[in-house]
């Protein structure tokens, strides 16, 4: 396994869209080929090179390359996006789109990331050792097929509308989140360990949600099925008491499931 | 500058030119009897030469159009191109409704130069021209909605053809339109009350009118106008199976009204557009059935109509119409995201993605329906081709429509590969094996709608007069079988090798070149009746103030909206 490093230059003011970043572009290529890809710096076409210190070794292949962003790139857009093999790691934050449209690979940040990880995500593994914003595993904006495949984790928090127009894949957030998590969901799984503000399961269709925390507002449009014990979905085993619902009743015919824990929330069974 | 394009192989029905080597000669803009030896001239041999082509109904301007750019993003990001600031060419994004100046580059690509707006509704007119002005390169015209218009349906119920004529001919000056569209005539405005009309005899709501009073009675308004173009139909009960029965209903109201255009040399007093969404059978979905041969049948029985098809291409795409009724049922079917437009006292609109799976067996058959009108239909002077762009399809797939059209293998590999096998049950494409030419091509792309749309004094041909607006397309007749290389058919039509416009090279090897050339606005100045049209005016100023949420001053589309006007000079005080 070879390994690729990059050392961020100074982070400019501009975010940067940066797609290439991936082992599909790193492999079988040299250091100065690499320094060479294109990036985008606002409407400007740049280098890698312009913004990265580059050294180290690509592997034969995607799967056999390794690319390490040693530092904070808080202003780098889309790294990872695409990628069907390899791993990235970044020791800091990034921007948005970290892994969206990814197919397979790892991907872990270090750090905090910015909204739309994992958008459009269809395979692979991204973690998140910190914080994300919006958008977590959700569509590419306007359509309504969305995340199908994969496994995303956030070990920190997350905002609003998370697993949006999800289809398929996991996406677990170990803290909270905030307004309408799952909205118009359709299939995957969702497992959010802390609390959620308001709406989880909005104008969902099908898939799972499952909350361990404290739902502060529920929506109206579920029906209360009992209480669940001890979960099994999608091979993920979930401990605990769960109430169980169905809906969302605004949509036709739904099938989808929200399982909310049983500690702190009787507030929201009729 | 002076061009000579030499040793192509010319397609020009007009002129009765079927592939044989003809120089052109260019001048000015125009196609000139001879140029000088400083002329530069083009090769073309090994390839095929025909006029521009010329799209009767398209929809690439305009409020719905617009809409159904800013509810599909994700559509946007289907097809986008970069800037070139030196060049002055515009980025843009968009499988099925590119944005404006990519419309105008597609079309260039592909040959076309000309394109019809098919729906303007007229409070929205200065939208519609505003979206002309950045849209490059594509002479253009806007039919102006009227089927549904509260004063139309007022005075055709009173049985005051005058006073119809009067607005008709002062609406389509004031929103400088070019032709009158009809669209689910009274079901648009019964969609205002939540209902819709279903067939030609079916009152709307409080005007107590049919659809066919009004196709009726606007046919015979289109002809005391003598507008270049007639009516432009799109029938009652659009998409319904069993529908094709109210189509040949419809289709009988305009005969025998006497037609003589102030332009152009049309002869046919109504043109159905869209008919594949119109040769229905069948009672519901589940025995759904073609009736393109019956509607074929009077297509080649009758002399008064001409026809476009509104191909299904089998693509996801935007469907958007002034039909709203029809856009709640699609919505209703697909669940998919819907907009819908009340436009006041004039029309609706409605917008809803759709995917034409191939494997589906519905959009299977109305695919075949549409190659079934194409090839059943004898004489190639009465089709036009569309895919009713982007309903049936994005008007950039019109090369591969070719190829279905001129290869019967291509057909052949549909039906055994890609789609569902309902297309070769429940329609007869199966045993149809016309072919094409590119003659034929050259007809329902770019002579048929010149005449039809009483345009072809200097459009839809390449003889001494006509604008030079012309397409060379890199296909070697003397080696190539369109019929056995049917994917050469559509690569040599997506990306021509030159387009003319106006004389200049506007597109090379299938790159825009002139990104910025600026086509002309062709609209219908005519005055019926100058006393009677002060009243009528006066008329709609009064329900302006009580109905209408603009004021009457800012309803009219002023001459600087249109930055190359190309007024066709219609009758003046006929009515008197
Ligand atoms: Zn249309």
């Amino acid at each position: 396994m070879n390994e690729v490093v990059l050392t961020p230059k100074e982070q400019p003011y501009v975010p940067i869209e940066t797609s290439t970043i991936k082992p599909d572009d790193f492999a079988n290529k040299s250091i100065d080929e690499i320094k060479d890809l294109e990036v985008w710096y606002g409407n400007t076409s740049s280098k890698i090179g312009d913004f990265f210190d580059v050294e180290g070794e690509s592997g034969p292949t995607p799967a056999e390359t390794n690319i390490l962003i040693d530092g904070d790139v808080y202003n780098t857009k889309r790294i990872g996006q695409g990628m069907t093999d390899g791993k990235i790691t970044v020791n800091g934050n990034v921007n948005m789109y970290v892994g969206a449209e990814m197919e397979g690979g790892i991907i872990t940040v270090n750090g905090n990331a910015d909204s739309w990880a994992g958008q459009d995500m269809r395979g692979g593994e991204l973690i998140i050792n910190g914080n994300a914003r919006d958008y977590v595993g959700s569509s590419y904006r306007g359509d309504w097929r969305g995340m199908t495949g994969g496994i995303i984790t956030i070990k920190g928090n997350a905002q609003n509308e998370v697993a949006e127009y999800m289809l398929g894949g996991k996406l677990i957030i170990q803290g909270d989140v905030r307004h309408m998590p799952g909205v118009h969901m359709n299939g995957g799984l969702l497992v959010i360990e802390g609390n959620v503000i308001s709406r989880p399961g909005g104008e969902m269709k099908n898939g799972t949600i499952v909350i361990k925390g404290i739902v502060s507002e529920f929506l109206p449009g579920f029906e209360y099925h009992g209480i669940e014990k001890d979960l099994n979905i999608q091979g993920e085993s979930i401990k605990g008491s769960f109430y169980k619902f169905k809906g969302d009743f605004s949509e036709k015919g739904p099938d989808g499931t929200v399982y909310v824990a049983v500690a702190g929330n009787n507030h929201i069974v009729p | 500058m002076e061009y000579i394009i030499k040793n192509g192989n010319v397609y020009d029905p007009l002129n009765k030119i079927d592939g044989e080597k003809v120089d052109i000669s260019i001048k000015d803009g125009k196609i000139v009897d001879s140029v000088s030896a400083d002329a530069k001239e083009i090769d073309a041999s090994g390839q095929i030469v025909m006029p521009g082509g010329i799209d009767p109904h398209t929809h690439i301007a305009g409020a719905k159009v617009n809409v159904g750019r800013l509810i599909r993003p994700e559509d946007s990001k289907k097809d986008t191109e970069f800037s070139k600031p030196d060049s002055g060419k515009r980025a843009g994004t968009g499988f099925s409704v590119p944005s404006t100046f990519m419309t105008g580059y597609r079309y260039a690509q592909m040959g076309y130069t000309t394109a019809m707006e098919a729906a303007m509704p007229p409070l929205l007119a200065r939208h519609t021209h505003e979206e002309f002005h950045a849209t490059p390169i594509l002479d253009h015209a806007a039919f102006t909605l009227l089927g549904n218009n509260w004063f139309i349906m007022q005075y055709l119920k009173e049985g005051d053809i005058d006073k119809a004529a009067t607005y008709a001919s002062w609406i389509i000056k004031a929103t400088k339109g070019y032709a009158i569209k009809i669209v689910n005539p009274g079901g648009t405005e019964a969609w205002g009350w939540g209902g819709n009309v279903h067939g030609i005899d079916d009152p709307t709501p409080y005007f107590d009118i049919t659809g066919g009073e009004i196709i009726r009675g606007l046919a015979e308004v289109n002809e005391m106008l003598r507008l270049p173009h007639s009516i432009h139909l799109h029938c009652n009960d659009l998409g319904h199976p069993g529908n094709y029965e109210t189509t040949l209903a419809s289709l009988d109201l305009p005969k025998g009204i006497k037609v003589d255009p102030v332009t152009g040399s049309r002869k046919t007093s109504v043109h159905a557009t869209h008919i594949q969404y119109h040769s229905y059978g069948g009672t519901n979905w589940r025995d759904f059935v073609s009736e393109a041969p019956t509607i074929a049948d009077y297509v080649n029985k009758n002399d008064h109509i001409t026809i476009d098809i509104g191909q299904v291409t089998l693509d996801e795409t935007t469907t958007m119409t002034a039909d709203g009724p029809m856009e709640y049922d699609i919505h209703t079917l697909n669940g998919l995201k819907w907009a819908n437009c009340d436009i006041e006292l004039e029309t609706g609109s409605g917008i809803v993605p759709f995917i034409y799976s191939p494997k589906a067996p519905v959009p299977s058959v109305q695919w075949a329906i549409g190659l079934e009108l194409f090839l059943l239909v004898d004489d190639a002077s009465k089709v036009c081709m569309t895919t009713d762009s982007p309903n049936g399809g994005p008007f950039t797939r019109y090369p591969r429509v070719f190829s279905w059209l001129m290869s019967n293998k291509a057909r052949e590999d549909m039906l055994e590969n890609k789609v569902h096998k309902w297309a070769e049950k429940r329609t007869s494409l199966a045993t149809i094996d016309r072919e094409y030419s590119f003659y034929d091509i050259a007809q329902i792309s770019r002579s048929s709608p010149a005449v039809v749309l009483g345009l072809s004094d200097t459009k839809g041909h390449l003889g001494v007069g006509a604008d030079a607006d012309i397409a060379i397309h890199n296909f070697n007749i003397d080696n190539q079988d369109p019929s056995a290389d049917y994917g050469a058919i559509e690569s040599s039509f997506q990306r021509s090798s030159y387009v003319f416009k106006d004389g200049k090279i506007v597109v090379q090897d299938g790159e825009v070149t002139i990104p910025n050339h600026h086509g002309r606005t062709f609209w219908v100045d005519s005055l019926y009746n100058a006393e009677l049209e002060k009243q009528v005016v006066s008329e709609v100023e009064n329900v302006f103030k009580q109905y209408y949420s603009v004021n009457f001053e800012n309803y009219p589309v002023q001459d600087e909206y249109v930055l190359k006007p190309a007024p066709i000079n219609g009758i003046k005080e006929a009515g008197k």
